[in-house]
């Protein structure tokens, strides 16, 4: 097998004594979008901030292309091509929308600056369906826009490797179809993708794969039909009684 | 980047503004230009101030600590240096104390690093102190042929670069990665932002031009020692100021710092000793009805004024 994008292993964090994430293992090949599912509060955007640097690691490691990232600050995993949006916006409040998207660009892996940085995040506005909105100021957005604004932020420095922290939640059906698209494209540009969701629509339409949490550990892991039916997942979503 | 026509035209307009500014000295050479070095001496301070503190939201104290450092400077090395010379020690100086300072404190969240800048101010003044006790040194003489018109040239010199390296940082990566800090630093993490070197780097701005004021007022007092070099109520002046002028625009804190001048100037006279109260009550008047200063007030007129127009 060729060698994964990402790969965690043992990868562990603990807040006092809460163990949030207990030993996760596992790898995400290249145009591969992985699906992170789990009740709430079974470690999904913990192991989400793991990977982008937000949190350190307690034991284990991750690595990139065969390099440890793990212990590296966020900045320098952002650099080497690992972007994330977060499970609330967060916006820059002070900044107009394409401000927020040329924030994404001239920092990260590939850098731009000047007018070449403003004409890339109308570019990055126009894919993800806000053209001609840049200079719009934030609060004028509906709440999906706000996370079409993130999302081309997130874009900006052509991330090889996007973390998707529920990025589809709160959107009524038809956003849903035109995030699921949107997302698809991502794919098929040939980034990876890991995403953290609840939505069951949008990961069986979008997910190779899925990683099943419960409590901080891996319970389950392969295709979204797999997963789906597997007893373990059942239990933990349903209780004893469903499974 | 290239200049478009508005820069120019700032750019010009400055520079007409700094030499009708240059003649006060011609035109009158005692209480107007004692007041002129009072005004010149708070826009370097407060305007680098905000240079730092505008974006980022951290607010220093520590003004005090490096214009102190800046007078010292020029006190011990006045026999030996030229003046030119002792001007750019003492921004070396400070850059440097300021280096440390932001390694040991940017990391911290606000409050820490507001109380630590007000020690900081504290604790150079208390070692230079102990080290007088030790020798048995008192104070330093500071004798040069350096008038008051003099001094305000440098100081009107220090401001046309306060000013134009504050420009040229809003127009470069660092000025903006320091709005994406003030904004929200974790973003500013997650887009590839070395935070903590951003912040120390435009740290240093503010601690250099302290010390360098500190360098050229020293000959004004003649006479230098711990609890005049290092007066804590500096720092907090230089916050008032640039607070009341609006720390978002490199024009605000000079928008606070003339009629604050005139303000304590007319309070110093009439109540000497109700001084500080006044200033108190001044920092809480500012806080509650302009928490952005006027440069806050005029961006909110004008966007009222462009709402208006679109309906």
């Amino acid at each position: 097998m060729a060698t994964p994008v990402l790969s965690l292993r043992g990868v562990t964090k603990r807040f006092g004594g809460l163990v949030a994430v207990n030993a996760m293992d596992f790898d995400v090949s290249e145009r591969e979008v992985v699906g992170l599912l789990g009740p709430n509060g079974s470690g999904k955007s913990t192991t989400l901030n793991l990977v982008s640097g937000a949190l350190p690691l307690t034991s284990g490691h991750i690595s990139h292309w065969g390099n440890r990232i793990s212990g590296l600050p966020a900045q320098d995993i952002n650099r080497k091509g690992v972007s994330r949006t977060f499970q609330l916006v967060r916006l820059l409040q002070s900044m107009n929308v394409r401000e927020n998207v040329v924030a994404g660009a001239v920092f990260g892996h590939r850098r731009r600056w000047g007018q070449d940085a403003q004409d890339h995040a109308d570019q990055l506005l126009e894919k993800v369906g806000l053209g001609g909105k840049g200079d719009m100021a934030l609060g004028q957005l509906t709440y999906i826009d706000t996370k079409r604004v993130e999302l081309a932020r997130t874009l900006a420095s052509d991330p090889k490797v996007l973390l998707l922290d529920e990025w589809l939640a709160g959107l009524n059906p038809t956003e849903m179809q035109i995030g699921i698209t949107l997302i698809k494209s991502l794919r098929d540009e040939g980034r990876t993708i890991i995403l953290v969701e609840h939505v069951m629509d949008a990961i069986r339409s979008l997910c190779d794969r899925c990683v099943v949490m419960a409590a901080g550990t891996k319970i389950a892991e392969g295709t979204p039909t797999q997963v789906l039916s597997d007893k373990e997942v059942i239990r933990a979503y349903l209780g004893d009684d469903y499974a | 980047m290239s200049l478009t026509g508005t820069d120019l035209r700032n750019l010009c307009l400055a520079i007409l503004a700094f030499g009708v500014c240059a003649l006060l000295p011609f035109g009158d050479n005692g209480y107007w230009l004692g007041l002129g070095v009072t005004i010149a001496m708070f826009t370097t301070l407060a305007t680098s101030w905000a240079l730092f503190s505008g974006p980022t939201h951290y607010i220093s104290l520590a003004t005090a600590a490096f214009f102190g450092v800046g007078t010292y400077v020029t006190g011990l090395g006045i026999e030996t240096f030229p003046f030119w010379a002792l001007v750019g020690l003492a921004g070396i100086f400070g850059a440097v104390l300021a280096a440390l300072v932001g390694l040991a404190t940017l990391r911290l969240s606000g409050v820490y690093f507001v109380i630590f800048t007000l020690g900081l101010a504290e604790l150079v003044r208390q070692v230079i102190t102990w080290v007088q006790n030790n020798t048995g040194q008192k104070g330093l003489y500071v004798l040069t042929d350096l008038d008051e018109a003099g001094i305000y040239w440098w100081l009107l010199g220090l401001a046309a670069l306060v000013f134009l390296t504050g420009w040229l940082i809003g127009r470069s990566r660092l000025g903006f990665a320091l709005r994406i800090i003030g904004d929200d630093e974790t973003v500013a993490a997650h887009s590839g932002i070395n935070t903590a070197r951003a912040k120390v780097l435009l740290f240093m701005v503010p601690g250099a031009v302290a010390a360098m004021t500190g360098a050229i007022l020293a000959p004004r007092y003649v006479y230098i020692e711990p609890s005049l070099a290092f007066a804590p109520i500096l720092s907090f002046q230089v916050v008032i100021m640039a607070l009341l002028g609006g720390a978002s625009r490199l024009w605000g804190p000079l928008v606070g710092v003339i009629p604050f001048t005139f303000l304590l100037e007319a309070v110093s006279s009439n109540f000497p000793n109700q001084t500080t109260l006044v200033i108190g009550m001044a920092f809480l008047v500012i806080v509650y009805l302009l928490p952005s200063g006027f440069a806050g007030l005029v961006d909110k007129v004008m966007h009222q004024v462009k709402k208006r127009e679109t309906f």
